[in-house]
């Protein structure tokens, strides 16, 4: 071929809604050099954009998920492609109208129109529905369908016009080659059956292929092809005489995991109901192969009995409808249901855009442009669909499988915010699990690890301690009063928390100090032995993560963070290592556990398994020490995420249990108790009005508004500094809050408690939205007890007016109002003990 | 004729797509990303006989030669109007040759109709899609001694049996067989209806009919199956848009056709 | 007789050409026998065409007759082939891939409890015989083997070039009445309608063939007009038929009609298998098609990438145009 790009700036392997958005958006970023392949034809090269059903129903609990929704929606409108044909979600058990009830709250949050129906109003919208089956409905006029392969189409002629982009279709890539670099590989060509690219970047948005490009070059991109039934059924007259493609809302029938979909006179009919069918990569037919597309496998019958049967109920003329086309669908699943986006942490410059939904696609596009272009994306905070969210463990298809296979029927199911797995646990455990077994724990999964969230063998407590039951199921799920009864005990004796799941890296060298203060906000250049906690930005002066480093020794820090970043944090730490060998970056998370001791003996109480001396004098707050405990080498570190006073102490993970038991011997004289994740998590560090990533910390907001600037700013020059700076020079429209509800009963009468899952809107007292001058909305980012003074506390950023303690407003939980007020706000958001005098005994 | 005893034979075959891959032993299709279907000319035999039985009052049986899996084409067939389900196991993972699944299909029909009395009419494909044998519905009327007809395109009931009608290049034929008679038939017979999803749902309750069988293999051995060497063919591009119609006329003069 | 027994028959399919290519065959495994042809016909046309015939290689005519006789009849057919095999003691029968050929192959092979290869391409002579022979309507080859004392063969259509194999000469022409029992006249022709006498999909020089990308039953208009200036014939996909656009009797493909056009101008047709097999044996292929890696454009010897409803009004345009200077 004589027109073959053997050079290109970037090329993006995959025509579906993905790679077509992308290069669209790229190109009106001002990528020039663009090259789109496909190893099939245009339109539809047969990936699961051709067989997408396209339609979208925007509500959803996840703030990044809408994001990336309502501007995909956005996009679509704007090209003329959507139709805006409304939907309705039909419930049939209570259990799915509390559901509901919770979407209601998520749709006020996001500010999109929904309402609660009656069935005989869900009848009214849809004429043929069987009302009797139904409990009510949830209805969204703004949901759409869409037509994704026009405007795939139109998106990538927008480039091709712009003159950025060449496109190759029934072009096979047979390899992505990459060279060595000074840490690892980078992209240097892409290689075609018909000839080589050479090529800086290259991005993978190949739906369910997008595993075996990876692998070409070395990379992971976890996610399995898995199955998606649906059928045409018809024609039937009352769709026929309406003469449009869509004249009824979509209807979809949550507790059976079904939708229905006019298409001009015949219905779709679509499950996620079925048994999980996956596939591997290997499996999926070529396009000659393929009796249809690769994408729209045979139709295995007997999965779909079941669907057939309920859809028939909830619509009798169903079953009279022919079945003239039927497939069993690909598309992509991931270990965790969400899309597997950005930068590959394998590969230098090779990104991944996967397992995104049709009503993702073009919101992915923009987000994936704005991040290749300035280095973090504008559009939302990819924290929950960072390809680099993964840890080795769950890379592999043993994991994928075995999470897709748990989540393929949750597609409609509803899901807890706390919910926890099922499969593959206990894959990855600290070394006192056995310990922590026997005293009953119960575990949560955190970044894979086993962490106990509370022990039953604390029950005793409950009778020492006054804590609030919920009567409400969905609010008792996942949780345990226990936690607030440890939370107590511990403040009143002293706690032993494992967190074996901090992930800890280590950088050394002689460039270790540079490299550090360059990665952080805070100044790293301080005395060995003492811990800085500081804010980690992107370029936009957003938040990318906080953490503690340790200066262990002149040129050696440890850089200690939570377990559901720690796989992010180490991307982000790895790719900006410097190009000389003067920094190297260890991962020590499996060399080293740790250990917490908390409560107001703590101190007494360690002072009996070592010499050394504990005493503020000797051992201020925010120091580290190597000492030894019964004779094993820890290294000792005066902080509190709780706050109380007390240690994190870590030591080898070959002295792990041997430490674990020396404390435990010495706590009998201190009533110790085992205290759980949901004390160190949320009730402890909620008191101390301290915040987490991902909840209150996201790339929208900046330290100050986070409450996180310090007086000064070092000299250094550190990643962000530039907006850092101007953060804290200009007026700030937002603040960090704590609040507390001033009534948690509902109008039932008992006491309910929000979640704190992003979802839950801070409301006026008239009941309106509230938005800062950046548009940015007011929710709850984290929920909690704050057991210590008898408060329910959320945490959430406010308009800079609102910031004032004492204010009134509202919270929506489960589509009820609360009473709440400001309480702090500021860098201090302490609700209890704000001089942290506790800490510093 | 009082009550209209239609039998249908059918086989499972697989849907390929425009590349049809061999396992390596060269024996068989490698299906394993294929659906399976049965021939179109039997899809449209089942509709000839579903209506015969609609217009006359009448019962239709599927039978089938294959491995368990041929269930799926069973009930295809019954979810299509299909009253009653029989499958001769097959568990050999290969076809049998037209000899034995003649041998096959005449025994278990003989079977059949000593329980329940004779069939007014069988029913089978010209040929099957995969094989290709043409031969199947032949051998086994003979084995039964009925007369058959292959290659219809219409068939309609009368007193004392079936007049069938074959399309030929110079017009059409007509044959008037006394039942009870068997005919091959062609697709383009009928357009045939799909499954609606209460006969998808009705087809589950029927049961299947399984007959075991240990009929004699034929003669013919399939030493090996391949897809023929492809000739590597540069298509000429005429052009991309309407403009081309210009390169077509010249094409047409060329050879002659304007 | 140490020959090959052929049945010709000049009423089905397009028959002076099939019947040369089958004598071809005929001829070829004659002299891999050392033996003669015999033709086996109940044609009455058989002095007309018997020079034709003894160009390709017939060296003898067996004209048979029964006077309850007076169309086609497979059974009978049949049981008369089987009547002159055990008189003439032939080394194979064999015949056209034509629904006649099949079906009268099948039949004597079902008498004689023999295999019968369908569709053959070539056929060895050995101990076991051997043949290659056509699956999917020619996507597949499939070698197989015979343990039989008598073979039984149909050839796949187009399967060879016809050669004249001598010069045409006098023919001897055996008569035989053949005895028939009433089964084998059950299946005898009642009535035959003829049709006008005029070009067929099969006949044609070229056909207009359209598929799904035609769009609807009208779509179909603008290839008729085409198929009109060109005179020739429209045929469509067996997705088009599925949705009841056209007629099955236009349906090209596997199991519709297979043809061999001097120029088949495919439409819209994405080309899958059972399609390609019915129109492969056209001598060109022109496709028009919007996706430029559809099969049908593959394997096309022309192409042009567009929508057909752009290009082939304007191609009608163009010849009308050139028509009229």
């Amino acid at each position: 071929m004589s027109n073959f790009p053997t050079t290109a700036r970037c090329v993006v392997i995959g025509a579906g809604i993905v790679g077509n958005c992308l290069v669209g958006h790229l190109s009106d970023m001002g990528w020039d050099d663009i090259v789109l392949i496909d190893k099939g034809p245009l339109p539809n090269p047969g990936g699961s954009t051709g067989h997408a059903s396209n339609f979208i129903f925007p509500v959803d609990h996840s703030k990044e998920i809408v994001d990336l929704t309502l501007e995909s929606q956005r996009q679509y409108g704007a090209l003329g492609m959507q139709n805006t044909c409304g939907g309705v979600e039909v419930a049939r058990s209570e259990e799915r109208m509390e559901e509901f009830r919770r979407r209601m709250t998520s749709a006020k949050c996001w500010g999109i129109e929904s309402s609660l129906m009656t069935p005989a109003e869900v009848k009214e919208l849809v004429p043929f529905i069987n009302e009797e089956v139904i409990l009510g409905g949830f209805y969204t006029p703004s949901v759409s369908a869409v037509d994704s392969l026009e405007t795939g189409t139109q998106m990538r002629k927008r480039a091709q016009e712009a003159g950025h982009l060449k496109v190759l279709t029934n072009t096979e890539v047979l390899d992505i080659e990459t060279i060595e670099t000074s840490h690892g590989k980078a992209i240097s060509a892409v290689v075609t059956e018909d000839g080589t690219i050479s090529c800086e970047t290259v991005v993978i948005a190949s739906g369910v292929w997008s595993p075996k490009l990876a692998a070409m070059a070395g990379a992971t991109i976890p996610l399995t092809p898995a199955v998606h039934q649906m059928a045409d059924v018809g024609p039937f007259d009352v769709l026929v005489e309406t003469n449009q493609e869509l004249a009824y809302p979509i209807v979809r029938d949550m507790d059976t995991f079904c939708y229905e979909r006019q298409s001009s006179g015949s219905m779709e009919v679509g499950s996620y109901g079925h048994r999980p069918i996956l596939h591997r990569v290997d499996d999926i037919p070529s396009n000659d192969e393929a009796a249809l597309s690769p994408t729209e496998m045979p139709f295995t019958p007997d999965d779909f009995d079941q669907q057939m049967e309920e859809a028939i109920e909830l619509m009798d003329f169903l079953g009279d409808g022919e079945i003239k086309y039927a497939i069993n669908g690909l598309l992509s699943l991931t270990p965790d249901a969400n899309p597997v986006l950005g930068p590959t942490i394998e590969v230098e410059n090779l990104w991944a855009a996967a397992a995104v939904w049709v009503k993702e696609g073009p919101g992915v596009g923009k987000l994936l442009a704005e991040w290749m272009t300035y280095g973090y994306p504008e559009l939302t905070d990819p924290h929950g669909t960072d390809v680099s969210r993964f840890y080795p463990q769950q890379r592999n298809v043993n994991h994928i499988e075995a999470r897709a296979d748990e989540h393929f029927n949750k597609t409609y199911g509803i899901v807890h915010p706390r919910e926890q797995w099922n499969s593959r646990r206990n894959i990855t455990v600290g070394p006192v699990k056995s310990r922590t077994d026997d005293l009953g724990a119960f575990y949560f999964e955190a970044g894979g690890w086993e962490r106990p969230h509370w022990y039953q063998s604390n029950s005793d407590l409950l009778a020492n301690y006054d804590v609030p039951q919920r009567t409400h199921e969905w609010d008792a799920r996942w949780w345990s009063p226990l936690s607030d009864a440890e939370h107590l005990h511990m403040r009143e004796n002293a706690g032993l928390v494992d967190l074996s799941a901090f992930q800890i890296f280590e950088a050394s060298g002689i460039g270790a100090l540079e490299y550090v203060e360059k990665m952080v906000v805070n100044k790293c250049d301080v005395p060995v032995g003492k811990s800085i906690y500081t804010p980690v930005l992107n370029e936009s002066g957003g938040f990318r993560s906080d953490l503690t480093i340790v200066r262990l020794q002149e040129n050696l820090f440890r850089i200690i963070t939570g377990a559901f970043d720690g796989a992010r944090d180490e991307y982000w730490f790895r790719s900006h290592l410097p190009a000389d060998a003067s920094v190297n970056l260890e991962n020590k998370t499996n060399a080293i556990c740790t250990f917490g001791v908390w409560g107001p003996k703590a101190v007494a109480l360690l002072s009996r398994v070592t010499e050394s001396k504990l005493d503020q004098d000797n051992f201020p707050y925010g120091t580290s020490q190597s000492l030894l405990v019964e004779g094993l080498p820890v290294d000792m570190l005066r902080i509190s995420y709780v706050g109380d006073a007390g240690f994190e102490i870590y030591t080898g993970t070959q002295h792990g249990l041997a430490l674990w038991d020396a404390l435990w011997e010495a706590g009998k004289d201190y009533n110790l108790r085992p205290i759980g994740a949901a004390v160190y998590g949320t009730s402890g560090r909620l008191e101390k009005g301290y915040r987490l990533m991902g909840s209150e910390l996201e790339n929208e907001y900046n330290p100050v508004e986070a409450g996180l600037d310090r007086n000064k700013v070092k000299a250094a020059d550190f990643i962000g500094k530039t907006a850092y700076v101007k953060a804290r020079a200009v007026k700030q429209v937002a603040q960090l809050c704590a609040l507390t509800m001033d009534s948690n009963k509902c109008s039932a009468g008992y006491e309910r408690f929000p979640t704190g899952s992003g979802n839950e809107p801070i409301l006026t007292l008239d009941g309106d939205r509230i938005l800062d001058d950046k548009g940015r909305i007011s929710r709850v980012t984290t929920a909690g007890s704050a057991p210590s003074i008898g408060k329910y506390v959320l945490l959430a950023y406010l308009p800079i007016d609102k910031c004032i303690p004492g204010t009134a407003l509202q919270v929506l939980y489960q589509n009820e109002l609360y009473p709440i007020t400001v309480a702090t706000t500021g860098r201090n958001l302490s609700l209890y003990d704000s001089e942290d005098a506790r800490m510093r005994c | 004729m009082g009550v209209m005893r239609i039998l249908v034979c059918v086989k499972r075959v697989p849907a390929p797509g425009a590349r049809i891959i061999i396992t390596e032993d060269e024996q068989n299709i490698d299906s394993g990303h294929l659906g399976f279907t049965m021939s179109p000319h039997e899809e449209c035999a089942i509709e000839a006989a579903t209506q015969l039985s609609e217009q006359h009052g009448g019962e239709v049986t599927i039978l089938t030669a294959g491995s368990s899996a041929s269930e799926e084409q069973l009930r295809y067939a019954a979810s299509v109007g299909a009253s009653s389900l029989v499958l001769i196991e097959n568990s050999s993972g290969n076809d049998w040759d037209p000899q034995r699944t003649a041998r096959a299909l005449s025994t278990a029909v003989r079977a059949l109709e000593n329980e329940s009395g004779n069939y007014d009419l069988l029913l089978f494909g010209n040929e099957a899609a995969d094989t290709g044998g043409y031969q199947t519905g032949i051998r086994t009327a003979h084995l039964l001694g009925r007369p058959i007809v292959n290659a219809i395109n219409g068939i309609e009931a009368e007193e004392g049996g079936f007049v069938a009608r074959r399309e030929t290049l110079s017009g059409v034929e007509v044959y008037r067989v006394t039942g009870p008679a068997a005919f091959g038939v062609k697709e383009g017979i009928n357009l045939p209806r799909y499954p609606t999803m209460k006969g998808r749902l009705a087809s589950k309750k029927l049961s299947v009919r399984v007959i075991e069988d240990h009929s004699e293999p034929g003669e013919q051995y399939r030493l090996r199956l391949f897809r023929p060497a492809e000739v590597a063919k540069e298509t000429v591009i005429l052009g991309t848009d309407s403009n081309a119609a210009g390169a077509v006329v010249d094409l047409l003069e060329e050879m002659g056709l304007v | 007789m140490s020959g090959i027994l052929v049945l010709v028959d000049s009423c089905e399919a397009d028959a002076t050409e099939t019947i040369n290519e089958l004598l071809t065959h005929g001829r070829n495994l004659a002299n891999q026998v050392n033996g003669t042809l015999e033709a086996v016909t109940f044609d009455p046309r058989y002095t007309d065409l018997a020079a034709g015939w003894s160009e390709h290689g017939v060296d003898l005519i067996r004209y048979l007759t029964n006077s309850s006789l007076q169309d086609y009849g497979p059974q009978a057919w049949a049981q008369g082939i089987v009547q002159i095999t055990s008189l003439v003691e032939p080394v194979a029968v064999i015949a056209c891939g034509s629904d006649r050929g099949h079906e009268v192959m099948a039949n004597v092979a079902a008498i004689l409890d023999a295999p019968f290869v369908a569709n053959c391409l070539s056929v060895m002579v050995g101990e076991p015989w051997q043949a290659s022979r056509v699956q999917w309507g020619g996507s597949l080859i499939e070698e197989v083997s015979v343990k039989t004392a008598l073979p039984i063969v149909s050839f796949a259509l187009h399967s060879c070039e016809a050669k004249l194999s001598k010069s045409s000469e006098p023919l001897e022409i055996v008569f035989h009445e053949i005895e028939l029992d009433s089964e084998a006249i059950k299946t005898v022709v009642t009535e035959r309608t003829e049709k006008p006498a005029g070009q067929s999909l099969e006949t044609s020089a070229v056909v207009v063939s359209g598929g799904r990308g035609v769009g609807s039953a009208d779509g179909f208009d603008v290839l008729e007009t085409l198929a009109g200036l060109l005179n020739g014939k429209v045929g469509c996909s067996r997705a088009v038929t599925n949705n009841g656009w056209r007629s099955h009797t236009d349906q090209v493909g596997q199991t519709g009609k297979r043809i061999a056009p001097d120029l088949y101008i495919a439409c819209g047709i994405s080309g899958a298998i059972q399609h390609w097999v019915g129109a492969m044996a056209s001598k060109t292929i022109l496709a028009i098609n919007t996706d430029p890696e559809a099969n049908m454009v593959k394997k096309a010897d022309y192409a042009v990438i567009a929508n057909l409803h752009d290009v082939i009004p304007a191609v009608s345009h163009e010849i009308v145009r050139r028509n009229d200077r």
